[in-house]
């Protein structure tokens, strides 16, 4: 990983932030920009959910594509969740349709952490409340292009799937190792995993280890 | 060297700066519901321990004229709350709080048990100690962890689907090696009452019988003292836990009765102050203050427990007029200031910052106010589902507590959840508030 894809260090740039939220994910929660309002007669090119209610996180996110230019031009979503799921998701659409709407291989390349970097911070046990966005977007995304007959465009989430409920991928934990999430805990408050597939804990403590050894010896 | 003290000016200064004064709600709080987290300081408790700020600054353990005023206070207090719980002076040990209290009688009987239990047992024997699963976290936490290290052995007695425990549960899995039983009084979450006095009766049946001084009998009384009897012989507790900051006394101050004769070490250790079992200076004016409010406490009561059960089953009736909502714990048998509701396909934080939003302070059981990842346990234990867990809100009614600031919840709620549930993707049906796995 080279310096430009660095993950921002969220983690110690809240340390400094009380544990609550920013103004602008208020924002986002007490009035949540473009969510789904009414189903009926929307017209989707491309949908995709994640999570369980169980776990206490579900997200559900209708994209618009222009096929000329490739641009999202309308996003639509519903979120089971607390204010900072919530406020993720209204954040996420409205990065995805401003400035005339992403391009699908942009938005492909959304991560949590732009997302969150956009609200403000996010304080840090709330972290793992925003990790599921992007991946419904994605699902969305192959959706779109499923319909379209675009077979060779679907992206296959990248990385092997762990968590099944979740989508979390080795390459999520990799990513939160990373970042210096050294236990099961620290990964599962980056990233969730386990929470909806208990079964993959075992799993996901081996590959901790492997990757703590991998790049920290 | 004048440059040096500008500097140590300048940090001073800085210093200072950093201090900075309490944040100010910059909005009205209009119903203030959370009580069972934290009650406001009654102003007669305030008025009772200004003088030992600073009037009386003394070290009780001193000698000299200060000191002995210090203590003498310290008496006055111990006497007092003695008289309430109908106890002894030398029964009462002074601590921070519901935590340490709780700690203090967990670990400190079960250390003190350890050796007796080898000795009678075997030395492959281990104190065995009875709880419940919706037990408070001061008191699971610390026995699960002994259970985890091998160093006891540990029941948890399951409630019923509406947080009951049955006496006959608990009496009937006591064993040779039973050392500790701790049941809490009520319940924090859903604010289910307990049969403290017919457990207590059937361990003291089991005691005679035996012929043992064990098992003790330890109740978190935390979130009953201001609405139950805290009478000790009629309970038949050995070990009783008490916290002032949830009775309109001062937070960081609390106590465990230890009845006479009841075997129990130390888990403090320094100057021995409280009998050697909880060492460190004793906080004379919040003991002065803890004194007041329990007296306070005890004395209102009867009519403050008329008063709130009224508004509690106005608010739950009012509340569960909303579609797909259903009461936490027993409707009658629990505490007259606590209502706690889930909500399907919405989740609990989100709701309660809705809330809050509107001036009203409640809390929720959802994973995602708490520190863990997980729900909270007491709902999981009586049978609800993750989800229903997740989209629970508790209401924690209080001495401040109105018809209007009741009456306020119902007329904002409804819109909140449905609010909430046209955000929400999930809709489930009612058979989704119980597990049925």
């Amino acid at each position: 990983m080279n310096q430009s894809q660095k993950p921002l260090d969220i983690t110690a740039r809240q340390s400094g932030q009380s544990g609550f939220y920013s103004d602008v994910v208020k924002e986002h929660f007490f009035h949540p920009q473009n969510f789904m309002e009414n189903e009926e007669g929307y017209e989707a090119d491309g949908m995709g959910m994640v999570g369980s209610p169980a776990c206490g996180d579900v997200m559900r996110v209708w994209i618009k594509v222009d096929p000329q230019t490739s641009r999202i031009t309308d996003c639509k979503w519903k979120t089971f969740g607390c204010a900072s799921a919530i406020a993720s998701t209204s954040m996420m659409s409205v990065m995805l349709t401003e400035n005339g709407g992403m391009t699908l291989d942009q938005a492909r390349n959304i991560k949590p952490q732009d997302i969150m970097e956009r609200l403000g911070g996010l304080p840090v046990r709330k972290i793992h409340c925003s990790v599921l966005g992007d991946k419904a977007l994605r699902m969305a995304i192959n959706d779109y292009y499923r319909r379209q007959g675009e077979i060779d465009k679907i992206e296959i989430e990248q990385g092997r799937v762990i968590d099944k409920v979740l989508k979390i991928t080795d390459h999520d934990i990799e990513e939160a190792v990373l970042e210096g999430a050294d236990t099961l805990e620290k990964v599962q408050n980056k990233t969730k995993v386990g929470t909806g597939d208990p079964s993959c804990i075992p799993e996901v403590e081996q590959l901790i280890r492997f990757y703590k050894e991998k790049y920290f010896g | 060297m004048i440059n040096m003290l500008n500097k140590m000016k300048q940090q001073t200064k800085d210093k200072n700066k950093k201090l900075k004064p309490a944040k100010k709600i910059t909005r009205p709080v209009l119903a203030y519901l959370d009580n069972a987290a934290a009650t406001s300081l009654d102003k007669r408790v305030l008025k009772a321990m200004t003088p030992y700020f600073s009037d009386i600054p003394a070290n009780p353990s001193s000698l000299h004229a200060p000191g002995q005023a210090a203590n003498a206070a310290l008496k006055r207090a111990r006497k007092s709350i003695a008289e309430h719980l109908n106890g002894h002076e030398d029964e009462v040990i002074f601590c921070s709080g519901g935590t340490e209290s709780d700690n203090l009688a967990v670990l400190g009987t079960i250390s003190a048990a350890a050796k007796f239990i080898k000795t009678n047992h075997g030395a492959d024997a281990v104190p065995h100690v009875i709880t419940t699963a919706i037990e408070h976290h001061a008191v699971l936490e610390p026995l699960l962890h002994l259970q985890k290290t091998g160093v006891i052995e540990l029941s948890l007695i399951h409630s019923d689907k509406e947080g009951l425990i049955a006496a006959d549960d608990v009496i009937s899995a006591v064993k040779k090696t039973t050392v500790l039983i701790s049941v809490m009084y009520a319940n924090n979450e859903i604010g289910t009452l307990q049969p403290i006095a017919d457990i207590g009766r059937g361990i003291l049946k089991y005691r005679k019988q035996n012929n043992s001084a064990y098992p003790y009998f330890h109740s978190d009384a935390c979130q009953a003292a201001g609405y139950l009897d805290l009478n000790v012989e009629k309970l038949h507790v050995d070990l009783l836990t008490l916290n002032g900051g949830k009775i309109y006394g001062p937070k960081g101050t609390g106590l465990l009765f230890v009845r006479r004769g009841t075997k129990i070490g130390a888990q403090i250790l320094g100057g021995g102050q409280e009998k050697g079992l909880r060492s460190g200076t004793e906080n004379v004016p919040g003991i002065v203050g803890l004194a007041k409010a329990l007296e306070i406490a005890q004395q209102e009561r009867i009519k403050e427990s008329t008063r709130l059960t009224v508004l509690r089953d106005r608010l739950i009736k009012g509340l569960l007029k909303i579609p797909k909502s259903r009461l936490n714990g027993h409707p009658i048998i629990r505490l007259p200031n606590n209502v706690n509701i889930s909500f399907m396909d919405i989740e609990g934080e989100a709701a309660m910052l809705y809330l809050d939003a509107k001036g009203i302070a409640c809390s929720t059981g959802s994973a995602c106010a708490s520190t863990s990842l997980d729900p909270s346990h007491v709902i999981l234990a009586l049978g609800m589902s993750y989800e229903a867990a997740h989209g629970s809100l508790r209401f924690s009614l209080g001495r401040q507590t109105t018809r209007e600031q009741v009456d306020r919840v119902i007329k904002y709620l409804p819109g909140i959840v449905e609010r909430l549930r046209l955000i929400s993707p999930v809709s489930l049906d009612m058979s989704h508030f119980t597990n049925n796995q």
